[in-house]
């Protein structure tokens, strides 16, 4: 029983990711009409900014220690990053330690910026060209993206850790009354958090902004929206903005929970496009439900007992249950009648 | 002796009832206008005829075989073809594709894993869509592209495709919607020719009441989902119901 | 001549002469000089071509003619590859159960993954098909070690039964005791021409492929898979139940990717997941793009074309870019390094998606429809230039206007 909540708790965090990339998929998709293949990169991206911030904040300035000398007497050469000279040791090593949630500012503008070029410079002109251009362009762009990451930051994992404070573990068992110990890491409570509070943004966003209801409206008939004359491209542009922004500040926070390499994003993509399918194409809650409920599930697959039954079944499991929804519901959980039907 | 017969047919969409108990008859060999104001269900029904809806009620006879549950391919192998509002036809094919695929679908049914004979081979094919296309004055486009004609030869393009099925009814949805007069004359003419030289029952939905006129022997009134009457074209044009049912919509449009 | 319109027999003959002079026509420089890195003229790069080729042509006659993006392709390649070696191991080095089994299992996989797949169109098609390949990656990498041996890939061992291998066979895959790695090499001046049994064993099904695929174009069943990409509705209303046009193109191309799958399993008999990823899959689309999707020769050329640069900028490093920049003065020299650089070597992948993007944007058509754009600027010194596959591109580029 324990070892089920942890697990549930485990899934937690990767459905998390799932479903924020997820949500700006069906976000992209149900206003723009477009899939977008480079959305797993963004993601990627996103979690390389906290490595580049990481960089950043630690680039060093070299000086000579005269207090400090090597077995031969000569004087210690001392790298001391720039924060530390500028705001103190003890500061400066907070502001390294919590470089990770800091990267959360520095990923927002980027990646809006990001979002901005690639709809502006690339997708605009691919709105009334058929799909599978669509899909082709963005597969090329993502192929792209990952090898110029790649380039500059090498094809291995880059360790990327959380703040002193968040490591270790928070014992559930106790809460729950339980004798066993349940401990589930403190980063990873912060990460299903953090997505939660992302996830409502974006619905309070679309719910109770004039903007928002123009975005829900198009979603919901994107011919009528052209025909009031709202100055669409402009929303549009925007509406990728955030969407970028969205997958971007998924990758940023998971960067501590797994190492971020170059190949994160499209590993992440097709597993998106699978809880996209399996919440129903366009429908933003199904997007969320679907990350979530596929996430706790390859989670629970990965339990040793169940693996004993049938070998490998977490790497597996999302597939099959999405051919089996799909074949039962093939609209999907929440999907509506009339979205990609043709 | 009736070909099409729809019985007590109700369809609804959530809290909209599209369609209730509607009864409609279509003699074979005849005619048969279906009109009606915006919204009356006009759409509805016609699909509900052909495959694309299931009616939540109520039955459809085709030749005294029912229609309800079979899918549109189905039911085209019936005998009954369908014209759209806006022509649908095979845009990137040429001309002369377009009127080799209904013949083939007519001879070969719904499938056939024929990959290993040649188009070029199809030399009675051939020469039924070729005809088909002299009698329709488009010989001369064959090569052509179909999404490179005019609006008025696609939609004489799409009406020679179906009859090269020889369906035995043919249905057609505001078939002059959005042409000129000029073609929706020719149009006319073009259905008048056909009527008069197959033996083809026709169904048409149709808005333009010059249309309905020129060409129907029967013509049922739709209204707010259910049939207002059902008459010749002279005692239609009189009706009171209709008038109301006509007026009531400008009213409501103004 | 073989039921064909003149065109396609001139098409066909093209294909075939290409094919059989292919140890020539691909290396053109002398072995010694220092423009041979160009050549493409040995036997395993050969075999790429071809087989890649194939690979394409088969997906072709699903995405060209269809409309249908299929995403999961290299899943069937990968099959095929794990079939052959099962037939290696258990039966003997003899290629045609290998060959058989390969073509059988990748058509019977790809009936079952159509089926599903098919119930929708579009987008969702895609994603279906790509989530099917990653679903078999992970099957064939973990799950199903027992039969595909995990990461380590499948290979032969001493130890297999092998239960018809004769004691004279090769122990080399074979066709009737023809190894396939068996080759001549002919030395004329400079030049040296190597002449591969196994190039020319994959060559004839290449041929024999471009063939069916040709007749597939011309009959009344190519013509119906055009008008399912064209207009469903339209087939739907005309008669005609589009789920077993699409999921017969589906299984066929499946069978050529099977057949694909199982010829590189059988130039070198080796079969690892890797195979199946959806990278793969990309690739081949790629190949089918930038040929020319639903041209006859189209694919042909991307495979080539792809396979070749794939092999040419692997080679390269930096060394021979200062070689060709040499002449420059210094600094321009290294500066031109750099900047091409990345995209070299291992930046391969690189220049594989700009290429992917470049293509998508500006010549939706492929080569075939740049080597008309060109035909057609050329018109008047050479008006049959390009003319073989012009009324597709004509009708393409017509209806996208």
């Amino acid at each position: 029983m324990d070892a089920i909540l942890l697990q549930i708790l485990n899934g937690l965090d990767k459905g998390s990711a799932y479903a924020l990339i997820a949500l700006g998929l069906t976000l992209i998709f149900g206003t723009l009409g477009v899939v977008n293949f480079a959305h797993g990169a963004l993601f990627m991206i996103g979690a390389f900014c906290s490595v580049t911030l990481q960089r950043i904040l630690t680039l060093s300035v070299e000086t000579i220690d005269e207090t400090k000398k090597d077995f031969l007497g000569n004087p210690l050469k001392v790298k001391t990053p720039y924060v530390e000279q500028w705001f103190g040791p003890e500061t400066g090593q907070a502001i390294i330690d919590w470089s990770v949630p800091l990267a959360i500012l520095f990923a927002i503008p980027v990646m809006l910026l990001i979002g901005f070029i690639m709809e502006r410079g690339l997708i605009k002109h691919f709105y009334k060209r058929p799909h599978a251009d669509q899909i082709l362009v963005t597969f090329g762009l993502a192929i792209v993206l990952q090898e110029v990451v790649k380039y500059f930051y090498g094809a291995n994992p880059i360790p990327t850790p959380a703040p002193q404070a968040f490591v270790g573990s928070f014992d559930f068992a106790p809460l729950l009354g339980l004798d066993t110990s349940l401990a589930y890491p403190y980063w990873r409570l912060v990460y299903f958090g953090f997505s939660t509070l992302i996830i409502a943004a974006v619905f309070a966003f679309l719910q109770f902004t004039t903007f928002g209801m123009v975005v829900r409206a198009g979603m919901a008939d994107r011919e009528t929206v052209g025909l009031l004359g709202i100055d669409i491209d402009r929303r549009f542009t925007i509406m990728f903005g955030i969407a970028a922004a969205v997958a971007g500040l998924a990758g940023v926070m998971y960067a501590p929970i797994n190492s971020p390499n170059y190949h994160m994003g499209m590993d992440f993509l097709v597993l998106s496009f699978v809880v996209v399918v399996v919440g129903g194409m366009g429908s933003l809650p199904g997007a969320v439900l679907a990350g979530f409920l596929l996430g706790i599930l390859e989670s629970l697959a990965s339990m040793n007992e169940i693996k004993s039954i049938i070998y490998g079944i977490d790497q597996i499991i999302i597939y099959v249950v999405a051919i089996v929804i799909l074949l039962v519901r093939p609209r999907g959980l929440m999907g509506r009648r009339g979205v990609m039907e043709e | 002796m009736s070909i099409l017969e729809v019985k007590n047919v109700g369809k609804r969409f959530g809290g909209l009832q599209a369609l209730s108990d509607v009864n409609l008859s279509v003699a074979e060999n005849s005619v048969h206008a279906i009109i009606g104001p915006n919204g009356a269900g006009k759409s509805t029904l016609l699909n509900c005829l052909v495959g694309k809806l299931i009616p939540d009620t109520g039955s459809v006879m085709f030749d005294g075989q029912s229609v309800l549950g079979r899918k549109p391919y189905e039911i085209n192998q019936m005998g009954i073809s369908r014209v759209f509002q806006t022509p649908e036809i095979f845009g990137d094919l040429t001309v002369m594709e377009n009127m080799l695929i209904p013949c083939l679908a007519k001879r070969d049914g719904a499938f056939q894993l024929n990959g290993w004979s040649r188009v070029v081979g199809q030399r009675d094919m051939i020469d039924k869509a070729e005809e088909m296309l002299r009698d329709m004055n488009m010989i001369d486009k064959r090569h052509m592209p179909a999404a490179s004609m005019s609006r008025g030869d696609k939609r004489r393009l799409e009406i020679a495709m179906c009859l090269a099925q020889d369906p035995r009814l043919l249905l057609l949805d505001e078939p002059t919607a959005g042409m000129a007069r000029a073609d929706t004359n020719n149009t006319i003419d073009l259905l008048k020719q056909i009527k008069d030289e197959r033996d083809i029952t026709i169904a048409i939905i149709e808005h333009d009441m010059h249309v309905v006129f020129s060409l129907a022997e029967r013509i049922t009134v739709l209204a707010q989902g259910t049939p207002l009457v059902e008459d010749t074209p002279d005692r239609i044009k009189g009706h009171p119901k209709v008038r109301e049912a006509y007026l009531g919509e400008s009213q409501d449009a103004a | 001549m073989f039921g064909l319109e003149k065109r396609d027999t001139l098409l066909l003959g093209v294909v075939v002469v290409l094919t059989l002079f292919a140890p020539f026509i691909l290396n053109p420089f002398p072995a010694d000089s220092g423009l041979a890195q160009f050549n493409a003229g040995y036997p395993d790069l050969m075999q790429r071509f071809v087989i890649f080729g194939i690979f394409a042509i088969g997906f072709n006659i699903l995405f060209g003619l269809t409309g249908y993006l299929s995403f999961g392709h290299a899943a069937f390649l990968g099959v095929g590859s794990y079939s052959a070696v099962w037939m290696f191991k258990l039966l003997s080095y003899n290629v045609v159960p290998a060959l058989v089994l390969a073509v059988i299992m990748a058509g019977l996989f790809s009936a079952l993954i159509g089926f599903i797949s098919l119930r929708r169109s579009g987008i969702y098609f895609s994603i279906l098909t790509l989530a099917f390949a990653q679903m078999s990656f992970n099957l064939a990498y973990s799950v199903l070690t027992p039969i595909t041996n995990g990461e380590t890939g499948l290979q032969i061992y001493t130890s297999d039964p092998q239960y018809l291998q004769s004691v004279d066979a090769p122990s080399f895959p074979n066709l009737f005791g023809a190894a396939m790695n068996s080759s001549t090499t002919l030395f004329f001046g400079g030049w040296t021409f190597t002449f591969s049994v196994g190039y020319y064993f994959c060559a004839i099904f290449l041929i024999l492929a471009f063939y069916l695929a040709i007749r597939i174009f011309r009959s009344p069943f190519g013509m119906m898979l055009r008008a399912v990409k064209s207009n469903q509705q339209r087939m739907n209303y005309t008669g005609l139940n589009t789920r077993p046009y699409t999921l017969a193109a589906f299984v066929i191309s499946g069978m050529y990717a099977g057949l694909a799958g199982g010829l590189l399993a059988a130039m070198d008999p080796l079969a690892g997941a890797e195979r199946m990823q959806w990278t793969a899959s990309g690739e081949v689309v790629l190949m089918t793009i930038l040929g020319g999707a639903g041209t006859l020769i189209g694919p042909v050329l991307g495979a080539g074309f792809i396979k070749y640069f794939e092999n040419i900028f692997a080679k390269i490093n930096d060394n021979v870019l200062h070689g060709w920049f040499a002449f420059m003065p210094d600094g321009i020299e290294d500066a031109m390094v750099a900047i091409i650089h990345p995209f070299v070597g291992k930046g391969w992948h690189l220049t594989l998606g700009l290429l992917f993007m470049l293509v998508v944007i500006f010549l939706p058509g492929g080569l075939v429809e740049g080597g008309q754009r060109l035909g057609r600027v050329f018109r008047r010194k050479d008006k049959n230039a390009g003319s073989v596959e012009a009324d597709a591109a004509q009708r393409r580029s017509e209806a996208a206007e």
